[in-house]
């Protein structure tokens, strides 16, 4: 059973009065290690006798393995061990339901970059040449590269023993009476838009490539140390592939440099510098190359998708119908979720009264799709905000006014059952209304140049754990010291979004400390209490709560020693700006120190623990827990774009971000995870794209192929933060690293049509494709008038 | 990271010392002068040169004078930062702006002119790690015999990405060059051919000194219109050099136009500078010309699928920015970029 969730609930209120530490711009804990180069990265590590790994990959998108033979590698002067396949026969998947990995391939190879074996030696360059004598025979089979023929064949099947061919999910979901209103529809009664959306793919393209150390002690203990998001995960998956007591087993997360969801996957990698570090007694390291990380992937998954909307001629949404097929690459990964939350996170900010979506996601011989910022939810968001706007436009409302009219509104519970609490969308909409100057701008600008809005809604963590358990998601343990210093263990993985930032301020909040006498020591699975990992947008709401559940724990014991000292009532002790003081009697007040002291006297070594577990929520139907939060952030766009109707490019020159973060705890992170969110979205629309050729090879797996935008390519990000103060988010935060991304895509499509009268409908948005449907609305016009 | 092959640098202080270590070792020596383009190829695996010899120390490339008949002397080592804000290169738009757009900042504040007057062409089915090609089944123009990008082709179409080289062309540049044999000049026309392996008429051993440039004519206007993705980085999709001479009475003459990024070697568009030459920019007709020129210049280029991108989408963008390079040329404006 779980324990009661009002437990988990501290208010939303600031402990001493007026907050101290919460809503002020404070600099992050890591920053100026960060930015003098102190801060140490898994690559930065060196241990004395440390091997360099490297991994054999597959030159071909789909085949059998015959045989490998590593004999030349092995006797090559230098090389300490090779391993294959069979060394690591064990599967696994970070959802436990679909575990069709291994960490090195053990019959098939998928996708051009599966990994097939392994090498230590004494440095990079005798492993890569080592690389060059493994001698692999492979039976070719046909490739799967395009996401409809695995619908339509399963011979070869890519995953032989799923049951369901090359289909990886099917979720078939439908609320209220969605066929009687498409049949008022169909009959004249309600205006009715209906139209295909295409979502290319995309990869998240951290900065710091993915990089694992392992060490493997005569005691026989194993430390990993990996630039991973999901520390918890990987120690649980380390421990059934390697068939180690997790006991034996400890995984730290090193200074991590970027994963936008990209590392919440177990890799390869980790899993080989672990088992050759067993096999040769010596550490090992693996650093993997750009290249490698875009075939390791795990990005935002290319969806075609069919909507239809009916609405009345108010501008009223009476139902929404979707059809999705998702290319999910060559495993399933997050597959089972991303599936479900194609259509399960659609249903906010809007009211809909009947909604059905029917999702499938196929096995390609690609690189394998997962979860990017916004995981499964921001395809389908592009899609649902682009033909709404179309049906503003058919029933002749305003864009803005059509999102206001169809608002679910707060304390509600959606149509497929998820329970919202504080929704901050109205706000949003008005900011941007007024920042944009869109009633007086939008639809009177000269041609080129037009204005978009688009909105959206994201969970604050997911309510599920990827293995089902009652223990809490977060836990936080506080450790006490004479000299006047809290250490906070975490489990939480900071991965650049300021998470261990975020439990200083609330622990230095809690005990009227300054942020300098904060310590964070996080995702250590030896120091710290587990914490699920960075992903879902889980951590500021979860963690931030456990952090203030022990805080306050400790706190009352403060109070209560040093009102003991003082013979007052413990109502008179109040722990502000580092000291102690009497609220009664302005001349005792003492330093948090002697605070401690006191404290620590009466209470023996002081420190506490806290947790958070999310309540029991979500629909009552199989699935009805997939997209369930205890929170759920809102976020609306307006785009300001200029198209060249010569060349077909789309130049962003605004873009307006009002986010619903709850309460923004460090407004500058805030405002920072909303810029890079919007950002995000936009260099998607214009500019990225993760594809393959027709031999399967990935395009250009590089940073000058792979164009993500500079600095000259980026517009004016402008973060409105909208604070709707959430009843169960710490002092009322929700999330804010990955709702901001989702309007931004529509957005622009919406700003284009205002600017030049096209639909843009298929991503990405280069300027060839603008083009052509420049020229197409041309031709039409040109068809239509006499 | 990708790895750089092994081998030795050597930094020789006279072009003598340097010309001496490339005869000497061969075909296992290639010369470094800012990197930006070698190193990356490296370690892709395309080159891998036993010795490297660093230009660096060379006095005799370095600088840019004026030269006794009002033209320009630059050093191949000349920075393609320092050239492009080079009092005396301003006299020369074309040049100047094409220099400006050269990858980023930073590249340019190492990369040289010399480097990529020299510079390797590119192609999607080339510029790529050594485990791509070798799971492609490499390319005709290393290590294949088949071309990807024309199916049965027999010669390499891969494209030359050099800003500077239509630049140089549209100005009429003669390059300085000197190998073991001595030195010899040659035109930059001459010097580039339609050979997508190597464009270059380059002897063995030999090394690029400098580029010189004729002097302008009092009425000489010019300027550089590059198409890539991004603000910023970025190779051309599509490079278009403009120059010709402007009389008091607003005719054209001595018009040339070069476009590249399209096959192996920058293509001088004969057709549409026939249309310009003799044109008079003052007259109402001109709207006419430069639409005639447009159109001239989009049937004689034919981008190939060569380097990344819709190649439909840069042969439509020709005549686009062969008017608007032109008319950037005529208004003393440019460079023609999206930023």
């Amino acid at each position: 059973m779980k324990p009661d969730p009002a437990r988990y609930v501290h208010g939303t209120d600031a402990p001493w009065d007026e907050f101290q530490v919460v809503g002020k711009p404070h600099r992050k804990v890591d920053g100026l290690a960060k930015a003098t180069g102190e801060a140490v990265y898994a690559d930065d590590i060196q241990l004395p006798g440390m091997l360099h790994a490297k991994t054999l990959r597959s030159p071909h998108p789909h085949a059998r393995i015959r045989s490998v033979d590593t004999a030349r590698a092995e006797a090559l002067e230098g090389v300490h061990a090779v391993i294959t396949g069979a060394d690591l026969p064990t599967k696994y998947g970070v959802i436990p339901w679909t575990p069709d990995e291994n960490a090195l391939a053990t019959d098939l190879v998928r996708f051009i970059g599966d990994e097939v074996a392994a090498v230590a030696a004494v440095d990079e360059d005798t492993a890569n040449r080592a690389l060059e004598l493994i001698d692999v025979d492979y039976e070719l089979l046909h490739a799967y590269l395009e996401p409809e023929e695995s619908l339509e064949r399963h011979d070869p099947a890519i995953h032989p023993d799923n049951k369901k061919g090359n289909i990886s999910k099917h979720v078939e979901l439908s609320f209220g009476e969605v066929d009687e209103a498409l049949e008022r529809a169909e009959a004249g009664e309600l205006t009715l838009i209906e139209d295909d959306y295409t979502f290319h793919g995309t990869t998240h393209a951290p900065i710091e490539p993915h990089c694992a150390v392992a060490r493997y002690s005569p005691d026989g203990l194993l430390t990993l140390w990996s630039s991973t998001q999901i520390t918890h995960y990987v120690h649980r998956t380390l421990s059934a592939v390697l068939g180690l007591d997790p006991a034996k087993i400890r995984v730290v997360q090193p200074c991590l440099g970027g994963a936008f969801g990209g590392k919440s996957d177990p890799f390869s990698l980790e899993f080989c510098v672990a088992l050759l570090a067993m096999r040769t007694g010596r550490p090992v390291k693996m650093l993997w190359t750009r290249e490698e990380v875009f075939y390791a992937h795990r990005g935002r998954h290319p969806m075609k998708m069919h909507y239809k909307t009916a609405a009345d001629a108010e501008g009223r949404v009476h139902a929404v119908d979707a059809k999705i097929l998702i290319d999910g690459g060559s495993y399933s990964s997050f597959g089972l979720v991303t599936t479900y939350y194609s259509g399960q996170l659609l249903t906010g900010p809007y009211d809909f009264p009947a909604y059905r979506f029917d999702s499938t996601r196929v096995f390609t011989n690609k690189p394998p799709c997962g979860p990017k910022r916004g995981h499964g939810s921001v395809q389908p968001r592009f899609a649902f905000e682009v033909q709404l706007d179309e049906v503003a436009e058919a029933v002749g409302v305003d864009p803005i006014e059509i999102r206001r009219k169809n608002f679910q509104g707060e304390e509600t519970e959606t149509v497929n059952g998820q329970r919202i609490t504080s929704n901050g969308f109205l706000e949003c909409l008005a900011r941007v209304e007024e920042a944009s100057g869109w009633r007086e701008r939008r639809g009177k600008l000269e041609r080129g140049r037009g204005l978009g809005v688009a909105g959206s809604m994201y969970i604050s963590g997911t309510n599920y754990p990827v293995y089902p358990n009652d223990m809490p998601q977060a836990g936080i343990q506080l450790k006490v010291d004479r000299s006047g210093v809290v250490t906070i263990f975490t489990g939480g993985n900071d991965i650049g979004q300021g998470s261990n930032s975020m439990v200083a301020y609330l622990v230095a909040e809690e005990l009227g400390m300054d942020v300098a006498h904060v310590r964070v020591v996080a995702a250590d699975t030896d120091l710290c209490p587990v914490d699920l990992g960075a992903y879902s947008s889980r951590v500021t709401f979860m963690v931030g709560n456990a952090a203030i559940d022990a805080a306050r724990k400790l706190r009352a014991q403060i109070v209560e020693a040093v009102a003991e000292a003082w013979e007052v009532e413990p109502a008179r002790v109040r722990l502000v700006g580092g000291r102690a003081i009497d609220l009664s009697d302005s001349e005792r007040s003492i330093p948090t120190r002697e605070a401690f002291q006191i404290a620590e006297v009466r209470f023996d070594t002081l420190g506490s623990t806290g947790s958070y577990n999310t309540p029991t929520l979500g629909g009552d139907y199989r699935g009805g827990t997939i997209g369930a939060s205890p929170a759920y952030s809102f976020t609306a766009h307006v785009v300001e774009a200029v198209v060249d109707e010569e060349t077909g490019r789309i130049t962003v020159e605004n873009c307006w971000i009002a986010h619903d973060c709850g309460r923004a705890i460090n407004p500058m992170l805030v405002a920072g995870q909303m810029e890079g969110s919007a950002y995000m979205g936009i260099a998607e629309a214009l500019m990225e794209e993760q594809e393959v050729n027709r031999f399967g090879l990935h395009r250009g797996p590089s940073l000058l192929d792979y164009t993500i935008p500079t600095s000259f390519d980026t517009p004016e990000l402008h973060a409105l933060i909208v604070e709707s103060v959430d009843p169960e988010g710490p002092y009322g935060a929700k999330e804010a690293g990955e709702g901001p991304l989702h309007p931004s895509i529509p957005a622009i499509s919406n700003a284009v049509y205002d600017a030049v009268g096209v639909r843009l409908r298929h991503l990405p948005f280069t300027p060839g494709r603008v083009l052509k449907e420049l020229r197409a609305a041309r031709e039409s016009r040109a068809g239509e008038s006499p | 990271m990708l790895r750089l092959p092994e081998f030795t640098l050597t930094r020789p202080e006279s072009l003598d010392a340097a010309l001496a270590l490339l005869k000497e070792h061969g075909d296992a020596a290639l010369p470094i002068a800012g990197g930006t383009d070698l190193v990356p190829n490296m370690k892709h695996g395309l080159f891998e040169p036993k010795m490297v010899v660093s230009l660096a120390d060379v006095p005799e490339l370095h600088g840019v004078e004026e030269t006794a008949d009002g033209g320009l002397r630059i050093g191949a080592m000349t920075t393609l930062a320092s050239l492009a804000v080079h009092e005396s290169v301003q006299r020369y738009p074309v040049l100047a702006q094409a220099a400006s757009l050269i990858a980023g900042p930073q590249l340019r504040e190492v990369g040289t002119l010399g480097g990529n007057v020299m510079l390797d062409t590119r192609c999607q089915w080339y510029n790529q790690t050594y485990f791509w090609r070798k799971a492609l089944g490499y390319c005709l123009k290393k290590d294949g015999t088949e071309c990807h990008v024309v199916k049965g082709g027999k010669k390499c179409v891969a494209a030359a990405s050099n800003d500077t080289a239509p630049a140089l062309m549209s100005l009429g540049a003669v390059l300085e060059l000197a190998g073991p044999e001595g030195a010899r000049e040659v035109t930059i026309d001459e010097f580039y051919v339609a050979d997508g392996i190597v464009n270059r008429d380059v002897r063995q051993g030999e090394l690029l000194v400098a580029v010189r440039i004729p002097a302008p004519a009092a009425g000489h206007r010019s300027a550089y219109g590059k198409l890539r993705t991004r603000g910023s980085i970025d190779f051309p999709l599509l490079g278009v050099a403009c120059s010709f001479d402007l009389d008091a009475a607003g005719v054209i003459a001595n018009a040339d136009l070069v476009v590249t990024a399209l096959q192996a070697r920058p293509t001088r568009a004969r057709k549409a500078i026939a249309l310009l030459e003799g044109a008079d920019t003052s007259g109402e007709g001109f709207e006419a010309v430069i639409a005639a020129v447009a159109a001239a210049a989009r049937k004689q280029c034919h981008p190939l699928p060569n380097i990344p991108g819709d190649h439909e989408y840069r042969r439509e963008m020709v005549p686009v920015y062969v008017t608007r390079t032109l008319r950037a040329a005529l208004d003393e404006g440019g460079p023609v970029h999206h930023i």
